[in-house]
């Protein structure tokens, strides 16, 4: 068990907010659009065709390269990546390469991560530009289809590639880092993670410095940590069988939650890489990236800080709540209208963390809105429901969409502070439980038994100072 | 005009004027295709009903007097590598025998804005590839000049065309002398442009930074003419040069007196033809007579430029043409039962011929792991070289001269058998392309009644002083006055 686990990712990320896609100006919004629509002869690859750079998606690429600490060249340029394969239109996938006078468009960055409670430097090796495949579907299933489909609307959108050495020591931390990712591209306004198939990875593992296998088509932070601890899993029974592990890459399957052989060393692709002849080599100036860097919003990290003066908010929480742009900017907009920073961060840091990842949602997927959260938080100060009662209307705030006053009413929640009342009910519970008032009159225990009784008659809707208040001088006039 | 083919230029004149029908005009160079097309075969593709239409629209406009284009009624052929809209677009190739590109290349459309004609799509060797036009899956094209040779290539089929008045002007393409050669072989003008001049936007690439698409034409003039609507920026193609097209048939008349030609050695020496070598001095000495200052000149990397040249052109043809699977479009080979790799395999198997299948081959090899350094990342560096040999010549020289095929038309089947022979053929024409610069072929005389073409190279965009010399020459040589025995 004591093996070192050394993991590198590989990660390609669509530039969603872009119009149109990377060498052409078909739309890419490609989502619930009819197969084959959106495309023209550069993205089909007809002949006689010619890419045309989105300058939009060289800046872009430019802002997620200095957002992680990337080195920028002063020229880069596009290559031609060669192979065989049904999704590409051109049988050659336009992207870049740092070798042969290529470079990327950002390289030697890095990304903080804080893991375990201290912070980890992940380096990153690489960002660059490419163009994405499109898309094959299989009617029925991929083991029993006849024939495969293509759709080329996904064809030639603008893919950012993040490449990071091999700094992941578990599978934990490549899923914390994925998430940062998509933070940083988030608050960038390049990219909603929230979209199908926008972020993809690809990883390297190996063991106690044995051979790297590269695994593929992993669709998302939640198959990142599965595919990883899986592959783990795989190389570690084979070293413990004393069976070396052999250098291949291997395909995510997702549906059976394991790794499958792709191909050998012997068997991997010579990509034969040389420089597109189409386009001309990209001149970065000074002038260009000051104007990118001065237009760069506010990143997670520096917005973490910002919690932390601001709000006086614990470095931790802080941290979460920045970790994902939906939930900061959430944060926020229930602060502004609420205040009371760590009131607001306590309720989203638990009960309605805790409530999305019993639901599977992520926070934009909810239904819930920063002014039903604050609306919720002013019933309690007022006195209208009570904290627990809050906790219960959170989960169907979440699910619904009912305003909490909505949910109170129809399910009569309102705290009952009415002391007439109550003092009938006690009485109830006293005839109900003469025992208990007997072992009240010597035993604190019985009376919070007595104080539980009420809450019980009153569906947890009691006034509880006043029902101690009650009960008290109830047991006292005895 | 004396039995001599009307000109372009003339016929965009007269039909302007409302002295000649583009209808009629249409009609008589149909009537010509059907009587010679049979020994020619320059066309793969005929559209007689779409260029009667065309004519008759052209006719109307005339008639109500709007404003009309500079190729008003000209007669335009189109190499099967320049894609048009609703027109095939085979390329010489089985790959592309039914394809039909939904639009047209920059080119296309500007020639066609000018209220050009097109008659047709002219054979080409597969792909571009060759320089004979032997290797169409459609069958040769014959040399007007004597049937039995052949007419050049890759642009063949445009170059036999204009020669045996089977079209007033045509588009070629030309990768490492595709125009020039078919020029000199048939006794026509052929010009490859500055590389970005012309957009490349709906050509169909054999090695894209390389080749450009370049006017063939009867004489000096109507190469002006055409480049004038060719030429020009295109934001569709991002080689383009941001640049606007010149009034190219302003400068015709100026003269060499005082321009400064360069014959480099390498170029007219060893592999030249005596008999071509002869005429091409000549041509150089009427030039020295009408005032240009001519001397021989040394450009050392030429040397190596026939091996650059072919791997990078097959190295970029080997990707370029990866495209051609059967899935989209073109010939798809039946596959029942077959897992997509190897019915890519045999589709490309049977659906690229021999040439393009060694070319593809090679160049695949050239820029694997292990020879990528070896092969294509030197000879761009003696693309480098050659370019700075070609800057330091161009500060002593205006303008240099050699022949442009280093031999006669060969006949037909002389040189299929031997690539390595054809390929040497192009030793002279493939530095222009490598450096990037213009170069023009025009015929400078007849060697037993077969044409030989003089080539001149200028720095980029240059090529105002490549039509001044070519005109100046064409003024004395008048070739275009001699009629090919078809
Ligand atoms: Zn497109």
């Amino acid at each position: 068990m004591s093996e070192k686990v050394v993991i590198g990712l590989e990660v390609h990320c669509q530039l969603t907010s872009l119009k149109t896609k990377l060498f052409c100006s078909c739309p890419s919004n490609y989502r619930g659009r009819e197969p084959n629509t959106l495309v023209c002869p550069t993205c089909l690859g007809l002949p006689g065709s010619l890419p045309v750079l989105n300058q939009k998606a060289l800046e872009y690429g430019l802002m997620v390269a200095l957002a992680l600490n990337c080195k920028i060249p002063k020229r880069t340029m596009f290559f031609r990546k060669n192979y065989f394969y049904p999704d590409m239109a051109k049988n050659f996938q336009i992207s870049m390469f740092d070798r042969a006078g290529g470079a990327p468009l950002g390289y030697d960055g890095y990304v903080t991560l804080a893991v375990g409670g201290t912070q980890k430097l992940v380096r990153i090796r690489r960002v660059h530009l490419e163009e994405d495949p499109g898309r094959l579907v299989y009617p029925g299933t991929i083991d029993t289809a006849p024939y495969t489909l293509v759709d080329y609307n996904r064809h030639g959108v603008a893919l950012v590639e993040v490449v990071t050495e091999p700094d992941f020591e578990s599978p934990k931390e490549a899923r914390a880092f994925l998430q940062k990712l998509r933070s940083i591209l988030e608050h960038l306004g390049v990219f909603d993670g929230g979209l199908e198939g926008a972020m993809r990875c690809d990883a390297n593992i190996s063991i106690a410095g044995g051979a790297r296998v590269e695994v593929k088509n992993i669709g998302s932070f939640k198959d990142v940590e599965r595919a990883l601890t899986f592959e783990i899993m795989r190389q570690k029974q084979l070293l413990a069988k004393k069976v070396a592990v052999v250098r291949e890459t291997r395909h995510w399957d997702g549906e059976r939650r394991i790794t499958v052989s792709l191909r050998t060393k012997e068997e991997e692709y010579d990509y034969r890489y040389f420089p597109e002849p189409d386009l001309v080599p990209v001149e970065i100036t000074e002038e260009m990236l000051d104007q990118i860097k001065a237009r760069l919003p506010e990143l997670p990290d520096a917005r973490q800080k910002r919690f932390v003066s601001q709000y006086g908010l614990p470095g931790y929480d802080a941290m979460v709540l920045t970790s994902d742009k939906a939930l900061a900017d959430f944060f926020e907009k229930a602060v502004a209208a609420y205040g009371k920073p760590k009131v607001v961060s306590n309720w989203l840091m638990s009960d309605v963390l805790r409530c999305l990842n019993e639901y599977n949602l992520e926070i934009w997927e909810s239904k819930l809105t920063p002014e039903h959260l604050v609306e919720m938080l002013k019933l309690i100060d007022e006195g209208v429901i009570s904290g627990k009662i809050a906790k219960n209307i959170l989960w169907d705030m979440v699910s619904s969409g009912k305003s909490p006053k909505q949910i109170v009413e129809e399910r009569g929640l309102t705290r009952i502070a009415d002391e007439e009342y109550l003092r009938k009910l006690v009485d109830e519970v006293f005839k109900e439980n003469p025992k208990a008032v007997e072992d009240a009159l010597s035993d604190e225990k019985a009376i919070h038994f007595l104080v539980g009784q009420l809450m019980k008659k009153t569906r947890g809707r009691a006034d509880p100072q006043l029902a101690n208040k009650i009960i008290r001088e109830k047991l006292a006039s005895k | 005009m004396g039995g001599a083919k009307l000109h372009a230029h003339h016929v965009a004149e007269l039909v302007r004027r409302g002295d000649l029908s583009a209808y009629e005009h249409v009609c008589q160079i149909l009537e010509k295709i059907e009587r010679i097309e049979d020994k020619v075969r320059a066309y793969i593709t005929l559209i007689p009903d779409i260029a009667l239409e065309k004519a008759k629209e052209v006719d109307r406009k005339v008639e109500k007097g709007k404003r009309l284009g500079k190729l008003a009624g000209v007669v335009l052929a189109i190499k099967d590598v320049i894609s048009t809209k609703g027109i095939p677009t085979t390329c010489g190739s089985l790959m592309l025998q039914d394809y039909i590109p939904p639009y047209d290349a920059t080119a296309v459309e500007r020639a066609v804005a000018e209220d050009a004609i097109i008659i047709g799509k002219t054979n080409m060797d597969e792909f571009a590839m060759g320089s004979t036009t032997e290797n169409s899956a459609f069958g040769p094209t014959f040399n007007p000049w004597d049937l039995s040779r052949v007419p050049g290539g890759s642009s063949g089929g445009s170059a036999a065309a204009l020669a045996a008045g089977e079209a007033d002007i045509s588009l070629g393409s030309d990768t490492g002398g595709s125009v020039r050669c078919p020029a000199s072989f048939c006794g026509v003008v052929g010009l490859k442009p500055t590389y970005g001049l012309v957009s490349r936007y709906g050509l169909i690439a054999y090695a894209n930074s390389l080749e450009q698409i370049g006017p063939l034409t009867l004489c000096v003039r109507d190469c002006a003419l055409l480049m004038e609507v060719v030429s020009g920026h295109d934001p569709r193609d991002s080689t383009s040069i941001p640049t606007e097209p010149k009034k190219y048939q302003d400068v015709l008349e100026k003269g060499v007196e005082g321009l400064r030609i360069g014959v480099p050695e390498e170029m007219i020496g060893e592999g030249v033809d005596p008999l071509v070598a002869k005429e091409v001095w000549r041509a150089v000495d009427t030039l020295s007579e009408l005032g240009a200052v001519c001397e021989e000149t040394s450009l050392p990397s030429l040397e190596y430029s026939l091996a650059a040249y072919y791997v990078i052109a097959m190295s970029e043809a080997s990707s370029n043409l990866a495209r051609y699977d059967g899935v989209r479009y073109g010939f798809r080979a039946p596959d029942e039962g077959m897992d997509w790799s190897s019915a890519y395999s045999k589709t490309r198997r049977l659906g690229f011929g021999p040439e393009v299948r060694r070319r593809i081959l090679l160049g695949t090899y050239a820029l694997s792991a292990g020879y990528f350094d070896k092969y294509y990342l030197k000879a761009m560096k003696v693309r480098t070289l050659i370019k700075r040999d070609f800057d330091e010549a161009f500060k002593r020289f205006d303008v240099l001269a050699s022949p442009t095929m280093p031999i006669l038309p060969p006949k037909i089947g002389e040189k299929v058998a031997d690539p390595l022979s054809m390929y040497m053929c192009d030793i002279d024409t493939v530095p222009a392309n490598l450096a990037g610069i213009p170069s023009i072929s025009v015929p400078c005389g007849l060697v037993d009644g077969l044409p030989v073409g003089f080539q001149a190279m200028a720095p980029p965009l240059g090529e105002e002083l490549l039509l001044r010399v070519g005109y100046a020459l064409e003024s004395q040589v008048r070739l275009y006055e001699r009629i090919p025995v078809v």
